[in-house]
This record gives C-alpha cells, structure tokens and sequence, in this order.
C-alpha cells in the first residue's frame, strides 16, 4: 500500500526531475503520484487531477491547524495530463491545498506545473512573505531546467502571487515570460480557453460567506491560547466575596462569567465573521461589538425577568463592558484572515481599538467584582 | 450582500503619472481593481478598496509607484509591537503556532 508523505525540502529522497542514481533509497511516492514521463530535462512526475479522500482529509485537517505546517508538496515540476513541450506551464506554491487546488482545476488537460518552495505556505502569504518570489522562480527554473521541458517560454502564475514576483525581473534573469492567471485556479479553465485572457471578476478577489466560513476553525483553534488564562483568572475572581473568598462563589459568579466571556469569545470569532458584511461599521472591532452585545442583553433579561428585581445593576453593567470588547478584540483579530483590509487600516483601527478594549474589561472586571463589596 | 469596505482614506498608496508607461500591469495584478488605465496612462479610481499587498509596485516596471505594504494582521501587530520589531506573525516554517497558512 502506497503511503502518503510530505517532504520538507531538507530531505533526500531519489531524485525525480534530474538522472540521479536509481540505487539510492526512495521514499515511497504519494498516492497523487502516477508514473513519470521522461522529458529532455529527466523524468517528471505525472500527478493525478481527480482528488481522493486523503486529499480531502488532509484540507480538512489544515483547516483545523492539524499538520498545518507541515502539510506541504516537493518542490519541483510536475504534470498534469500528457503535456508537451508547448503545454502550458502552471506555477504554484508548495502547500499542498494550493498544490491540490491547481492539479483538480486542470483535470482533462495537459500542463506542466511547477511547484516553488515555498516553506508549505500558501501562495499569497508566501507571497507577502517574498517566498513565492521572482528570486525562487529564477532558482526553481534553473534548478528544474525548465527551458528544457518547453518551448514557449512563459509562466502562468497565480495573480496572488503578485505582490512577490516583479514580472519584468523575471524576464530579465531567466528570460522566461511571466503571464498573471486568474485569481481563482477554477477560472484557469476558461482563462486558457480564451487565449490566457481573463475577465474583469477573474482578477478581483472576493470574500464570499463560504470563504469566511472556512477560515472561523483557524479562528477558534488559535483564539484559547490566552483566552483561557483569562477564563480562569475570573473563575477564580468570582469567589471574591464580603467576608473573605467563598468557593461557593466561584462555581455560580465565576462560572457565569466564564460562560458569558466564552460567549463573546465565540461572537468574535465565528459570529462576527461568518455575519461580517451585515453588521455595523467597517472597522471589524466594531462589528465584533455589535455582536458582543446580544449575550449581555440576553443575560441582562435573565436577570432582571428571572429575579423579580433583585437583580443589581453591578451584576448586570459590568457584561455590557467585557463581552463586547472581548467579540471586539476577537473579532478584529480576523482582520489578518481577510482579503480586502490593509495594513494601515488595522493600525488605525488597533490604536484606538485595543486601548478601548483593554480599558472596558478591565473597568468591567472592576465593577464585577466592587459589586459585592457596596 | 453589502459589499465590504475597509476604512477610508488610510491607504499608503502612491501612483506618479508623470513615470507612468501605461503597460497596464497594475490593473493587471490588483486584485481590487484600484487602478484603470486612462488615456494611455494609470489612474488610481478606487484608493480605499487598496489592500497594500504591494502587487501593484513590485510589478511596475518603471517604478511608478509606492505602497507601504506588511504584515496586515492585528496578531502580527501585537506581535511586532511587542517584540519591538515591524509587524510579524512569527510565521516560521518549524513554528507550530504560527497563523499563517
């Protein structure tokens, strides 16, 4: 049975593309992998275009941040379908979702594609990053002798891969012509089709319910890392009494704020991006605000339908501070999983943002727990 | 579904016309239509949907313009703040906790 594998590019396992020794030990090749075809450049892969279950659970568990780091392709050129030397050649990075994207996108035809290393980064932080860049393609072309394996001398790359790669230098180190691709690998049938010409909504980039969904599990997996510091910090605090520390407490106040402080958390980081376009304002910490409020409204009126009017306005106010600025906070740190804001935006936001934040739970928690000392 | 827009008029974004050759590759790489070509040159036409991802000036060949792009996210922010540094996501390839991805 063939095992899946995914090689850092430290490892040396059999050469592929190059006439290396067919003694020295292999690793066994992944179940994408079919035979490979001999080229004037040595033997390049053939890789399926259909994906098979492992591909899908290995997308769904990056989604999760399980193997996220690792979760990558060998860099290298690879083919799709039976291409020639005047098939055109794909450029893509080495994580293995981008990889796995462009390989189904062009199922039924014949290209070349050519996997940088990008450290199993995705295109576009790669390409932020200056890994998916003009310098890697010169030294992934040299590397791979492309100019061997086609005539046509140009690249396809993906138009998110931009913002690292100077087209101009690239034709001038390598000679090889760099031509920007649809946005969306799925487009790159209909962009070959035409000529590699793409439309207007091929070159924008969107930020569709579906797209923000997917990225929420990131979102919920990383978001703990202090939250629950925080969490049981207030647990803690909630035993904080006239007449000492009671235990007691703890389990009714510190739970309820542990409770109502998840929920924030949970409106921050899922809620507020999933609802993202119709909540208010533009700035994200504000969106995440609006969200905030629903749970100290909602534990507002349990207190005050549920008591008879017992319930005391320091038991009540300090949840109006703390949960929305927690959704806040949460929910503006989304702003680095988006595709649309930018850089100074999020300071500007974050300047004001994150003092109010830190001064409304602060002052929140100061109330919760002045509030049964008066 | 409201279309999503940023803040307004934050963008570091700068096209020098006089520079410009018309090649058209801006409005090629921008993923949100910043920038049409008009009369034979560059026009910025929407400056407040601008992500500063740098597409734009690293593609000029002329180097007509100037973005101030990085890390945009508000984790490499912190990050960065605290460390004293620019923003950073600490997005090393061994690192288990890095955001990116």
């Amino acid at each position: 049975m063939k095992e899946e594998f995914s090689c850092s590019s430290d490892k040396s396992c059999c050469g592929q593309a190059s006439a290396e020794a067919p003694s020295r030990p292999c690793c066994p090749a992944p179940h994408w992998q079919l035979k490979s075809i001999l080229t004037p450049a040595g033997l390049v892969p053939r890789v399926r275009a259909d994906l098979q279950f492992a591909d899908s659970l290995g997308t769904a568990k990056a989604r999760v941040g399980i193997n996220r780091m690792r979760y990558s392709v060998r860099p290298g050129v690879y083919a799709v379908g039976n291409p020639t030397k005047d098939s055109p050649v794909l450029v893509s990075a080495n994580y293995k979702m981008s990889f796995d994207h462009l390989r189904s996108a062009m199922a039924g035809r014949d290209a070349w594609i050519m996997v940088l290393d990008t450290k199993g980064i995705n295109v576009w932080c790669a390409a932020g990053k200056g890994t998916f860049g003009t310098d890697e393609i010169v030294n992934r072309i040299s590397a791979t002798n492309l100019d061997q394996v086609v005539a046509h001398g140009t690249l396809i790359l993906p138009q998110l891969g931009a913002p690292g790669v100077a087209a101009h230098r690239v034709k001038e180190r390598t000679g090889f012509r760099v031509v920007y691709g649809p946005v969306r690998a799925n487009d790159l049938p209909a962009f070959l089709d035409a000529g590699m010409k793409a439309t207007p909504e091929m070159r924008r980039i969107r930020f569709t319910f579906r797209d923000r969904l997917v990225l929420v599990p990131m979102e919920l997996v990383l978001g703990p890392k202090y939250l629950l510091l925080f969490l049981a910090a207030l647990f803690f605090l909630g035993g904080l009494g006239r007449g000492g520390y009671w235990f007691q407490n703890a389990l009714t106040t510190g739970l309820a704020a542990v409770v109502l402080s998840v929920l924030g958390f949970l409106g921050g980081a899922a809620v507020a991006p999933m609802l993202l376009p119709w909540l208010p304002g533009r700035a994200f910490s504000i969106k995440g605000a609006a969200v905030g409020l629903v749970p100290a409204i909602a534990y507002a009126a349990y207190r005050i339908l549920g008591s008879e009017g017992t319930a005391r306005a320091l038991e009540i106010i300090p949840w109006f501070l703390i949960v929305p600025a927690l959704a806040a906070f949460y929910a503006m740190n989304f702003t680095g999983s988006s595709t649309y804001t930018s850089l100074s935006g999020v300071k500007k936001e974050m300047r004001v943002a994150l003092p109010v934040q830190i001064a409304a739970v602060v002052l929140g928690i100061g109330l919760w727990i002045a509030g049964r000392f008066v | 579904m409201p279309q999503l827009r940023y803040l307004e008029n934050v963008a570091t974004l700068v096209l020098d016309r006089e520079k410009c050759i018309g090649c058209g590759m801006c409005a090629e790489v921008c993923p949100h239509a910043v920038f049409a070509i008009e009369g034979k040159k560059a026009k910025i036409i929407d400056r407040d949907a601008c992500m500063e991802c740098g597409a734009c000036a690293g593609n000029c060949p002329v180097a007509a313009i100037s973005v101030r792009s990085g890390v945009g996210c508000a984790t490499g922010i912190i990050i960065g703040a605290l460390r004293g540094t620019q923003p950073t996501c600490d997005c090393s390839g061994d690192s288990g906790t890095s955001c990116c991805g």
